[in-house]
């Protein structure tokens, strides 16, 4: 057997798909990392993407990662860091072609290896699961499949570390799969290097701990903390969590020196606690690890020790996200100013709602807010803030329908207030609001044995 | 002296901070002691009745409760919280509440 290594540094590059570019540059030139765990798959944009594919079969993966690859391949390859990423999303296969591609355009041809997780796509197999049974319940609203199954847009099942670790077994470089969860990516490097058991439940548990710590990228080095916000250092200049993990599971969230933000306690805790439900039952597909055994201590400047971590057995279930067709919204904007602000927006709101009903047009939701106002705090805002006195307000108006020629007629509703509405009203350069498509999401549970995931590993 | 005189005011703001996501319709709001000495105060003080008073009307479902003392944190599942869609911030909204605790 090969000596496994001391310790396995996994740099989180991306948070979600959008995440800032530099990001996944800087961790890879910033000092020494083993590997680059990038995250670009959220709830809805398997949908975007099969969306996207359904136009150009090409399609479906996250489009940025391929300038990405051209940036930072010739780096990687020569310091030998490997990637996960889930930027394959409805198609790992295009995504891993695209990425050959650059990389041959790069002269690396022989030097490196692509992986490719597929087999979380159900889309195609979708009838067959509700003809033997399997009826995908939401597990919010216990609705059946069946329901919605002409509108389903995308049918993703979560798979989980394994798959990924067989690539990197293989000696794939660079593994890119559909949809993996965010932890997988960073556990199963781990798994990879110290040749952890599938029932090795506490280490499994502690890798996917380390995952969700990293898996929002900044969100734990300093970026949208609360805790002592303005003092954080240089958050233009700021570093991304790096898990520094040892073979017994415990591990180290640091950033590489000389870069902002904060590694502490405090910031690492609310990422933990960020998405959290039972703390107790951390559910993935590869274990389920028990957040409240987790020990954090602060073990020098920008450094957080974590210890601890118990685990469970997996479930007999994966975890589905289901996208399906839901209807159409649309959000105008207007900007009120002093005086009375607040009553100018309340006003123009009225008129508005007035007109859409005389017209006759129906919505299944109509939401106003008033930003400045009371838009993120509600009746808790007007408890404590003068709000006749404000300087200026913003009336948004979101209106929902199955209805498109609805929606569509509410957004020519918007801009004649300017000259026949209240007065003192600005913020309308964005010009006419634009009807989009809402997909909705269904999250169920399906039979693990009805997954097989396919993992291929190929020379560039 | 009468029983009220002996409380005060303290706005959770002083005494914990938070970070919030969300799952489906089902937001959560992660409440951190800022010192480890807060937390049986937040235990003791922050239940779920009285985080569902304080957003009555802005979610329709139940509020739940998780306790994690290893992090010094509460985790609150709040049910029914984004239906309305919009730009509510349930974290720094938690954060107004006032507690009224012994001088």
């Amino acid at each position: 057997m090969k000596p496994r290594s001391a310790t396995v540094r996994i740099a989180a590059g991306q948070g979600f798909w959008g995440d800032w570019l530099e990001a996944p540059y800087r961790q890879v030139t910033g000092g020494p990392v083993d590997y680059l765990m990038m995250d670009y798959l959220a709830e809805v944009t398997m949908s975007i993407l099969q969306k996207q594919k359904s136009r150009d079969p090409s399609l479906g993966y996250a489009k940025d990662f391929i300038p990405l690859m051209e940036r930072i391949l010739p780096i990687v390859a020569e310091r030998r860091i490997k990637i996960t990423a889930n930027a394959g999303g409805v198609n790992p296969r295009g995504c891993a072609q695209a990425v050959a591609e650059v990389a041959r355009r790069l002269r690396l041809s022989g030097k490196l290896r692509i992986g490719v997780v597929t087999g979380d796509d159900l889309l195609g197999r979708l009838d067959g699961l509700l003809a033997r049974g399997h009826e995908l319940q939401n597990l919010d609203t216990n609705r059946r499949l069946a329901d919605v199954r002409d509108r389903v847009v995308s049918a993703n099942a979560y798979l989980g570390a394994w798959p990924v670790v067989d690539a990197l077994r293989r000696g794939a470089d660079v593994v890119v799969t559909g949809r993996v969860t965010d932890t997988g990516l960073t556990l199963a490097p781990m798994i990879h290097a110290f040749g952890w058991r599938p029932d090795a439940w506490d280490l499994l548990a502690a890798g996917t701990v380390a995952g969700h710590t990293i898996e929002c990228g900044a969100q734990c080095s300093g970026g949208n903390c609360l805790v002592d916000w303005e003092r954080i250092p240089d958050l233009a200049n700021v570093g991304y969590p790096i898990v520094e993990a040892a073979p017994d599971g415990t591990f180290e969230i640091t950033k590489h020196p000389g870069t902002g933000g904060r590694i502490s306690v405090a910031g690492v805790t609310e990422q933990l606690v960020y998405e959290m439900g039972n703390p107790g039952e951390y559910i993935t597909p590869d274990c389920i690890a028990d957040f409240t055994t987790i020990r954090l201590e602060q073990h020098g400047k920008d450094r957080v020790r974590v210890s601890g971590v118990r685990g469970r057995p997996a479930t007999d279930k994966l975890k589905v996200s289901i996208g399906y067709f839901y209807g159409y919204k649309a959000v105008g904007t207007l900007v009120y100013a002093w005086p009375d602000a607040y009553q100018k927006a309340q006003a123009a709101d009225r008129i508005l709602r007035q007109r859409l009903a005389d017209l006759g047009l129906k919505f299944e939701s109509v939401l106003t807010e008033f930003v400045g106002a009371d838009a993120t705090h509600g009746p808790l805002a007007r408890a404590s803030a003068p709000l006749d006195q404000l300087p200026e307000v913003q009336l948004r108006i979101g209106v929902r329908s199955p209805d498109r020629a609805a929606v569509d007629r509410f957004t020519r509703e918007i801009a004649p207030l300017i000259l026949n509405g209240p007065p003192s009203v600005t913020g309308f350069a964005g010009g006419r609001p634009k009807p989009e498509e809402i997909v909705a999401y269904w999250p169920a549970l399906l039979d693990k044995g009805m997954v097989e995931p396919c993992v291929e590993v190929v020379d560039v | 002296m009468k029983k009220a005189d002996r409380k005060r005011s303290v706005p959770l703001l002083e005494l914990a901070h938070a970070r919030s996501g969300d799952k489906g319709d089902t937001a959560n709001v992660g409440l951190i002691a800022l010192k480890p000495e807060y937390y049986p105060i937040l235990v003791k003080h922050v239940t779920a009745a009285r985080v569902a008073r304080h957003f009555k009307g802005m979610i329709s479902g139940p509020v739940e409760r998780y306790e994690l003392p290893n992090l010094h944190a509460l985790n609150f599942l709040l049910h029914g919280a984004l239906d309305g869609g919009g730009t509510i911030s349930l974290k720094t909204a938690l954060l107004r509440l006032e507690l009224e605790l012994p001088k």
